[in-house]
Protein backbone atom coordinates (compact mmCIF):
# COMPACT_ATOMS: atom_id res chain seq x y z
CA UNK A 1 0.00 0.00 0.00
CA UNK A 2 1.31 3.71 -0.80
CA UNK A 3 1.32 5.78 2.54
CA UNK A 4 3.27 8.74 0.89
CA UNK A 5 1.80 11.81 -0.50
CA UNK A 6 2.02 12.29 -4.54
CA UNK A 7 3.97 15.67 -3.83
CA UNK A 8 6.43 13.36 -1.32
CA UNK A 9 7.16 10.88 -4.29
CA UNK A 10 7.71 13.43 -6.82
CA UNK A 11 10.24 15.25 -4.82
CA UNK A 12 11.88 12.10 -4.09
CA UNK A 13 11.71 11.85 -0.30
CA UNK A 14 11.36 9.14 2.36
CA UNK A 15 12.16 5.57 1.82
CA UNK A 16 14.01 5.14 -1.95
CA UNK A 17 11.50 2.31 -3.73
CA UNK A 18 12.10 -1.11 -2.85
CA UNK A 19 13.23 -1.44 0.54
CA UNK A 20 12.08 -3.89 1.72
CA UNK A 21 12.45 -6.45 -0.88
CA UNK A 22 16.02 -5.81 -0.94
CA UNK A 23 15.79 -6.15 3.24
CA UNK A 24 13.88 -9.64 2.67
CA UNK A 25 16.33 -11.14 0.21
CA UNK A 26 19.28 -10.42 2.14
CA UNK A 27 18.02 -12.63 5.15
CA UNK A 28 16.69 -15.22 3.18
CA UNK A 29 20.50 -15.61 1.33
CA UNK A 30 21.89 -14.90 4.70
CA UNK A 31 19.73 -17.99 6.15
CA UNK A 32 20.31 -20.04 2.98
CA UNK A 33 24.35 -19.22 3.50
CA UNK A 34 24.45 -20.94 7.32
CA UNK A 35 24.44 -24.25 6.33
CA UNK A 36 26.00 -23.80 2.58
CA UNK A 37 29.54 -21.97 4.06
CA UNK A 38 29.47 -24.82 6.92
CA UNK A 39 29.40 -27.50 4.66
CA UNK A 40 31.96 -25.99 2.77
CA UNK A 41 34.37 -24.98 5.83
CA UNK A 42 34.48 -28.51 5.98
CA UNK A 43 34.79 -29.56 2.59
CA UNK A 44 37.92 -26.83 1.75
CA UNK A 45 39.53 -28.19 4.71
CA UNK A 46 39.85 -31.83 3.11
CA UNK A 47 41.01 -29.88 -0.33
CA UNK A 48 43.83 -28.55 1.91
CA UNK A 49 47.17 -29.35 -1.58
CA UNK A 50 44.21 -31.14 -3.29
CA UNK A 51 45.64 -31.95 -7.24
CA UNK A 52 43.49 -31.24 -10.08
CA UNK A 53 42.13 -35.35 -9.87
CA UNK A 54 41.25 -35.14 -5.78
CA UNK A 55 39.37 -31.73 -6.79
CA UNK A 56 37.56 -33.17 -9.37
CA UNK A 57 36.28 -36.07 -7.71
CA UNK A 58 35.35 -33.74 -4.75
CA UNK A 59 33.36 -31.33 -7.41
CA UNK A 60 31.48 -34.89 -8.92
CA UNK A 61 30.67 -36.71 -5.26
CA UNK A 62 27.19 -37.03 -4.28
CA UNK A 63 25.25 -33.62 -3.72
CA UNK A 64 28.77 -31.66 -3.99
CA UNK A 65 28.20 -29.89 -7.27
CA UNK A 66 24.32 -28.88 -6.42
CA UNK A 67 25.48 -27.73 -3.18
CA UNK A 68 28.41 -25.92 -4.49
CA UNK A 69 26.30 -24.43 -7.29
CA UNK A 70 23.64 -23.02 -4.78
CA UNK A 71 26.72 -21.51 -2.41
CA UNK A 72 28.17 -20.26 -5.42
CA UNK A 73 24.57 -18.05 -6.33
CA UNK A 74 23.86 -17.54 -2.53
CA UNK A 75 27.04 -15.98 -2.09
CA UNK A 76 27.30 -13.80 -5.19
CA UNK A 77 23.52 -12.86 -4.41
CA UNK A 78 24.14 -12.10 -1.13
CA UNK A 79 27.17 -9.86 -1.58
CA UNK A 80 26.20 -7.94 -4.12
CA UNK A 81 23.19 -6.77 -1.83
CA UNK A 82 25.62 -6.43 1.20
CA UNK A 83 27.82 -4.16 -1.22
CA UNK A 84 24.87 -2.10 -2.40
CA UNK A 85 24.16 -0.80 1.09
CA UNK A 86 28.01 0.11 1.78
CA UNK A 87 28.02 2.20 -1.39
CA UNK A 88 24.70 3.26 -1.05
CA UNK A 89 25.55 4.67 2.52
CA UNK A 90 29.40 6.10 1.60
CA UNK A 91 29.25 6.94 -1.74
CA UNK A 92 27.47 11.04 -2.05
CA UNK A 93 27.70 11.63 -5.61
CA UNK A 94 24.84 10.01 -7.63
CA UNK A 95 27.00 8.81 -10.57
CA UNK A 96 29.71 7.37 -8.89
CA UNK A 97 27.24 5.83 -6.93
CA UNK A 98 25.16 4.53 -9.70
CA UNK A 99 28.35 3.20 -11.67
CA UNK A 100 29.69 1.52 -8.62
CA UNK A 101 26.17 -0.32 -8.11
CA UNK A 102 25.75 -1.44 -11.99
CA UNK A 103 29.45 -2.50 -11.62
CA UNK A 104 29.17 -4.76 -8.69
CA UNK A 105 25.97 -6.16 -10.13
CA UNK A 106 27.72 -6.73 -13.72
CA UNK A 107 30.97 -8.50 -11.65
CA UNK A 108 28.81 -10.62 -9.28
CA UNK A 109 26.49 -12.25 -12.15
CA UNK A 110 30.01 -12.94 -14.40
CA UNK A 111 31.78 -14.26 -11.44
CA UNK A 112 28.79 -15.79 -10.40
CA UNK A 113 27.35 -17.35 -13.81
CA UNK A 114 31.07 -18.02 -14.98
CA UNK A 115 32.22 -20.34 -11.95
CA UNK A 116 28.69 -22.29 -11.95
CA UNK A 117 29.11 -23.11 -15.23
CA UNK A 118 32.81 -24.25 -14.30
CA UNK A 119 30.94 -26.45 -11.73
CA UNK A 120 28.80 -27.87 -14.45
CA UNK A 121 31.81 -28.53 -16.82
CA UNK A 122 33.63 -30.30 -14.22
CA UNK A 123 30.97 -32.83 -13.31
CA UNK A 124 29.14 -32.86 -16.58
CA UNK A 125 31.52 -32.33 -19.95
CA UNK A 126 35.04 -34.10 -20.45
CA UNK B 1 16.08 13.56 -6.08
CA UNK B 2 15.40 16.80 -4.74
CA UNK B 3 18.56 18.05 -3.03
CA UNK B 4 17.93 19.73 0.14
CA UNK B 5 20.09 20.85 3.54
CA UNK B 6 18.60 18.11 5.70
CA UNK B 7 20.41 18.11 9.36
CA UNK B 8 23.03 15.90 9.43
CA UNK B 9 23.57 12.96 12.61
CA UNK B 10 27.15 13.87 14.49
CA UNK B 11 30.01 12.37 13.22
CA UNK B 12 31.55 9.26 13.84
CA UNK B 13 34.74 10.40 15.73
CA UNK B 14 32.06 12.31 18.39
CA UNK B 15 31.67 8.55 20.04
CA UNK B 16 33.48 7.27 22.41
CA UNK B 17 33.83 2.90 21.00
CA UNK B 18 31.62 0.54 22.89
CA UNK B 19 31.34 -3.43 22.09
CA UNK B 20 28.71 -2.97 20.18
CA UNK B 21 29.54 -0.10 17.60
CA UNK B 22 32.50 -1.42 16.88
CA UNK B 23 31.19 -5.30 16.84
CA UNK B 24 28.55 -3.25 14.28
CA UNK B 25 31.13 -1.77 11.81
CA UNK B 26 33.25 -5.40 11.86
CA UNK B 27 30.59 -7.21 10.79
CA UNK B 28 30.64 -4.73 7.51
CA UNK B 29 34.16 -4.67 7.30
CA UNK B 30 33.96 -8.45 7.21
CA UNK B 31 31.32 -8.51 4.86
CA UNK B 32 33.18 -6.72 2.39
CA UNK B 33 36.33 -8.65 2.90
CA UNK B 34 34.04 -11.93 2.32
CA UNK B 35 32.69 -10.35 -0.80
CA UNK B 36 36.51 -10.00 -1.71
CA UNK B 37 37.11 -13.86 -0.55
CA UNK B 38 33.87 -14.68 -3.14
CA UNK B 39 36.18 -13.92 -6.18
CA UNK B 40 39.09 -16.37 -4.82
CA UNK B 41 36.60 -18.79 -4.44
CA UNK B 42 35.33 -18.17 -7.90
CA UNK B 43 38.93 -18.24 -9.44
CA UNK B 44 39.72 -21.10 -7.67
CA UNK B 45 36.74 -23.01 -9.12
CA UNK B 46 37.28 -21.78 -12.31
CA UNK B 47 41.06 -22.58 -13.13
CA UNK B 48 40.28 -26.54 -12.87
CA UNK B 49 38.89 -25.87 -15.87
CA UNK B 50 42.13 -24.70 -17.22
CA UNK B 51 43.71 -28.00 -16.46
CA UNK B 52 45.85 -29.50 -13.50
CA UNK B 53 48.79 -26.68 -14.19
CA UNK B 54 46.22 -23.86 -13.83
CA UNK B 55 44.86 -25.74 -10.76
CA UNK B 56 48.11 -26.37 -9.20
CA UNK B 57 49.23 -22.64 -10.01
CA UNK B 58 45.65 -21.82 -7.81
CA UNK B 59 46.70 -24.19 -4.93
CA UNK B 60 50.27 -22.91 -4.68
CA UNK B 61 49.34 -19.43 -4.54
CA UNK B 62 46.16 -20.21 -1.71
CA UNK B 63 49.36 -22.05 0.09
CA UNK B 64 52.00 -19.74 -0.51
CA UNK B 65 52.79 -17.42 3.27
CA UNK B 66 50.33 -14.55 1.34
CA UNK B 67 47.98 -16.73 -0.13
CA UNK B 68 47.67 -18.41 3.86
CA UNK B 69 47.42 -15.14 5.41
CA UNK B 70 44.85 -14.05 3.27
CA UNK B 71 43.27 -17.24 3.39
CA UNK B 72 43.17 -17.00 7.67
CA UNK B 73 41.68 -13.51 7.19
CA UNK B 74 38.89 -14.65 5.19
CA UNK B 75 38.32 -17.35 7.68
CA UNK B 76 38.05 -15.12 10.91
CA UNK B 77 35.94 -12.92 8.57
CA UNK B 78 33.66 -15.99 7.70
CA UNK B 79 33.22 -17.25 11.42
CA UNK B 80 32.99 -13.58 12.96
CA UNK B 81 30.44 -12.60 9.90
CA UNK B 82 28.42 -15.80 10.32
CA UNK B 83 27.90 -15.74 14.43
CA UNK B 84 27.18 -11.92 14.21
CA UNK B 85 24.75 -12.89 11.13
CA UNK B 86 23.15 -15.01 13.20
CA UNK B 87 22.73 -12.55 15.89
CA UNK B 88 21.21 -9.86 13.18
CA UNK B 89 18.57 -12.57 12.64
CA UNK B 90 17.94 -13.01 16.17
CA UNK B 91 17.23 -9.28 16.58
CA UNK B 92 15.14 -9.34 13.42
CA UNK B 93 12.67 -10.84 15.08
CA UNK B 94 12.81 -8.97 18.22
CA UNK B 95 15.07 -10.80 20.62
CA UNK B 96 18.24 -10.15 22.28
CA UNK B 97 18.07 -5.99 22.66
CA UNK B 98 18.83 -5.67 26.70
CA UNK B 99 22.15 -4.15 27.04
CA UNK B 100 23.30 -7.19 28.69
CA UNK B 101 22.30 -9.73 26.08
CA UNK B 102 23.59 -7.36 23.65
CA UNK B 103 27.18 -7.45 25.39
CA UNK B 104 26.75 -11.09 25.80
CA UNK B 105 26.02 -12.27 22.32
CA UNK B 106 28.54 -9.91 21.00
CA UNK B 107 31.38 -11.46 23.03
CA UNK B 108 30.29 -15.26 22.43
CA UNK B 109 30.58 -14.33 18.55
CA UNK B 110 33.94 -13.31 19.11
CA UNK B 111 34.94 -16.08 21.29
CA UNK B 112 33.08 -18.42 18.47
CA UNK B 113 35.15 -16.62 15.43
CA UNK B 114 38.24 -17.12 17.52
CA UNK B 115 37.88 -20.84 18.35
CA UNK B 116 36.18 -22.19 15.01
CA UNK B 117 39.57 -20.13 13.22
CA UNK B 118 41.72 -21.93 15.35
CA UNK B 119 39.82 -25.44 14.78
CA UNK B 120 39.68 -24.65 10.92
CA UNK B 121 43.22 -23.86 10.80
CA UNK B 122 44.24 -27.24 12.81
CA UNK B 123 42.16 -29.07 10.89
CA UNK B 124 43.45 -28.19 7.57
CA UNK B 125 47.13 -27.85 8.35
CA UNK B 126 46.57 -31.77 9.27
CA UNK B 127 44.62 -32.82 5.95
CA UNK B 128 47.45 -30.69 4.10
CA UNK B 129 49.19 -33.00 5.27
CA UNK B 130 47.67 -35.89 4.56
CA UNK B 131 47.01 -34.77 0.60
Amino acid sequence: MEMRSHLGRVRGLGSSNDGVGHWWLQRITGVALVPLTIWFVYSAIGLAGADLAQFKTWVGTHANPVLLSLLIFTMFHHGQLGLQVVIEDYVGSEKIKLTLLIMTKFTAIIFGGYSIFAVLRLTLGG
Amino acid sequence: MATRNRPLSPHLQIYAKQVTSVLSILHRITGVTLAFGAFLLANWVISATYGADSFAMAQGVLGSWFGRLVLFGITLSLFYHLGNGIRHLAWDMGKGFELIQLRTSGMFVVAFTLIMTVLTWIAAYSAAGAN
